[in-house]
């Protein structure tokens, strides 16, 4: 009895990607979760290593389409790391203003699905609306909605216009009173609250043991954020507070996204008045040989990018992680006990992105056994880091 | 002579009017409304005033796949069943409004009850019998729901009975109605309204009381595995729900059918269908036990003390 499989993909109404979690479940009650992810798998580190420097800013930009500046925002900081400059300080304020902004349209369109998933059309119709006047923002500082290319190892690729500033700041503060009347449709709403308040509670202890990180470990109660830990761009010259909760259900993830829609306008709105004037590029000449990691705070969580340089002109090792690797891997401890009904949003409730997350699998097309598991993974990946060191003397 | 000429006028009163045709042609306008309105309060544009018809078009000219597993018969035949259910309630509910006082037959109010659970019902039985899990999930689901609803629902059915001491023809409540005034001026009559119309929003499988169909959560659910015609038979019966079920809470709480009224219930429950989120099944069932039947019962023995 316990052993009927409910399917959720790998295409489901639910997510728009990819991805297969097979619900095993006894009536509505979900017992065991298994995850499957690595559907689409794109290479793209392999892909970094036949690129030069610049090439891979606009690479790391297509792993995901909705947080897109964050891994261009993580590979520059590994670059600056490896080369240890000093980047002009306006294209700091540049790269913190693109990267907040990023962060109020993802939240906002988090909340709209997350709408969507319980049923609430209006809510995703409205989130997205909403969503619309930030992507306005970025179509005219950087004449792009989704993929800004504003990056660039050593600076910014653009700059902001100043006439632009009050258009930006107007847009901005208009957005606060949507803000509140999320926050008054999700905090006061019953309904709402009796779908998400104690479901698919994380505990700090959970949080702690799967590694979770953003909004999904700051809603458990665990203060956390790269850019206060170790603050990069012009993190450390504004005044903000990092928010966090400590249900660690879905109703807290969401209390903590939105409030975090506040802090980012706050965030922009300082970065425009104090923005110096001067140059947003050093010109990079060549690069050394070394490695260097960046690290930045995306809408999901913590992104690590590492670079290795031979000296040449592409990385001899590029490796990334995206927060929704380990985020996903929560659902194990969140989804099991609760309902189907429920499975859906906790599922949703960390904001997953599977196009960053894809692993590679080989699988046996005749047999549909995996030749490579997990452990044989490891294994393979344990060796190029040897094979690497050799080859670099490290 | 007299007996071929009153089975053609039933014949005519059930498919054309003011039965099959006449209902599905408000259902399908109504529906554009619902979908219209909702556009709007969702910022989009929202469709044509046809695409209720164009949608039921094209999917009869869809192929029908039935699943392998599938018990064909009832698969096929359910939702046929359905289908003649809802017309002949809405007749039903059409005629006492229409021939006021002379149509329908002592009890008749009882007959439209089990009629419009009827759709429920055949909708479960054919989703059963294809034999898929999702589908098994939004039957388990749907029966569920119905337990809670029908409850509640029929208690509130019995206020008006009281009120207008036994009478239980749909077309006599109309013309007690007419005579004494309408039970919604009473604080019995509201009460019952109000719990109608939330199991009205249940029977008819909208939005918060969708979980049966729960897209993001299990596909569509019940409907999973309808396709072509019968699809199109299973929107239209519940087109035609969309008619019949306001109609007889206008006749028996609200003194008889009036396009006014008809518009009032039916911004209700798309105003209830987009500002609410998706219960779960065990949310449902606790809120119209608890409070619906609780409700319900208030409003019996108000209606009893004479309130």
């Amino acid at each position: 009895m316990a052993d009927k499989i409910i399917p959720i993909g790998p295409y489901h109404p639910l997510q728009e990607e990819p991805e297969f979690f097979r619900l095993h479940v006894d009536g509505e009650k979900v017992v065991d979760i298994d995850i499957e992810i690595g559907y689409n798998h794109r290479a793209i580190e392999k892909i970094s290593e036949s690129k030069s420097y610049d090439q891979v800013t606009f690479l790391v930009e297509r792993i995901c389409g909705i947080c897109s500046t964050s891994h261009p925002f993580a590979y520059t900081n590994a670059i600056d790391d490896l080369l240890g400059i000093e980047v002009p300080e306006r294209a700091l304020y540049i790269r913190t203003i693109i990267g907040e902004l990023e962060r109020i349209h993802s939240h906002l369109l988090w909340l709209g699905l997350a709408g969507h998933f319980l049923g609430y059309n209006t809510v995703w119709m409205w989130a997205w609306r909403y969503r619309e006047p930030v992507l306005d923002i970025f179509e005219r500082i950087s004449g792009n909605r989704n993929h800004y290319a504003m990056f660039k190892p050593g600076g910014a690729r653009r700059d902001l216009d100043e006439a632009d500033f009050p258009w930006i700041k107007k847009t901005l503060k208009s957005l606060i009173p949507k803000f509140d009347m999320f926050k008054g449709a999700v905090i006061d709403d019953p309904v709402i609250r009796a779908r998400t308040e104690g479901v698919g509670v994380l505990t700090k202890q959970d949080v702690y043991d799967y590694a979770c990180v953003g909004p999904t470990a700051r809603a458990s109660g665990f203060v956390m954020d790269v850019r206060k830990d170790d603050p990069y761009a012009a993190y450390d010259k504004v005044e903000w507070k990092v928010i966090t909760q400590q249900g660690g259900d879905v109703f807290a993830k969401a209390v903590v996204r939105i409030l975090e829609l506040y802090e980012s306008v706050n965030i922009i709105l300082q970065c425009l008045d104090k923005i110096p004037k001067g140059p947003i590029d050093i010109n990079i000449k060549d690069m050394p040989a070394g490695e260097g990691i960046g690290r930045h705070e995306a809408p999901r969580g913590e992104v690590f990018h590492y670079i290795m340089s031979d000296g040449g002109n592409s990385p001899a090792r590029h490796k990334v992680r995206a927060p929704s690797f380990v985020n996903i891997a929560s659902n194990k401890k969140a989804v099991i006990g609760e309902t189907i009904s429920d499975a859906t949003i906790i599922l949703a409730a960390v904001d997953p992105c599977y196009c960053c997350t894809e692993r590679m699998a080989v699988v046996d097309h005749k047999t549909g056994k995996k030749v490579f598991d997990g452990q044989d993974l490891v294994r393979l990946s344990q060796e190029k880091t040897e094979k690497l060191r050799r080859k670099y003397n490290r | 002579m007299e007996e071929v000429s009153s089975i053609m006028k039933d014949l005519f009163s059930f498919l054309i009017f003011p039965g099959f045709i006449f209902t599905a042609a408000i259902g399908l306008v109504a529906s554009w409304i619902d979908r219209k309105v909702t556009a709007r309060v969702q910022w989009r544009v929202g469709p044509p005033w046809y695409q209720p018809l164009a949608d039921l078009v094209k999917l009869s000219i869809k192929e029908i796949t039935i699943p392998k597993n599938a018990s064909k018969a009832v698969f096929l035949s359910a939702p046929l069943f359905g289908l003649s259910a809802a017309v002949l309630a809405a007749t039903f509910i059409w005629q006492a409004n229409i021939q006021a006082g002379s149509s329908g037959f002592t009890g008749d109010t009882v007959v439209v009850l089990y009629l419009l659970t009827l759709p429920a019902i055949a909708l479960m039985l054919g989703s059963s019998a294809s034999g898929n899990p999702l589908a098994s999930l939004g039957v388990s689901r749907e029966i569920k729901l119905m337990l809670a609803y029908e409850l509640p629902f029929i208690i509130s059915i019995t206020v008006p009975i009281i009120k207008s001491s036994g009478l239980l023809r749909v077309t006599d409540l109309i013309a007690f109605q007419a005579m004494n005034g309408v039970f919604v001026s009473n604080v019995s009559g509201i009460l019952a309204i109000i719990v109608a119309i939330f199991c009205m929003q249940a029977k008819l499988g909208l939005v918060p009381f969708d979980m049966a169909e729960a897209e993001t959560e299990i596909m569509g659910g019940i409907y999973i595995e309808y396709s072509g015609i019968l699809l199109a038979v299973l929107k239209l019966t519940k087109t035609i729900m969309m008619v019949a079920l306001p109609v007889f809470l206008t006749s028996i709480f609200w003194g008889g059918f009036s396009a006014w009224k008809y518009v009032i219930l039916l911004v209700v429950i798309i105003l209830m269908r987009n500002t609410n989120p998706r219960v779960r099944i065990d949310q449902a069932i606790r809120f119209f036990w608890y409070r619906m039947t609780s409700l319900a019962i208030i409003a019996v023995l108000l209606a009893m003390l004479g309130f």
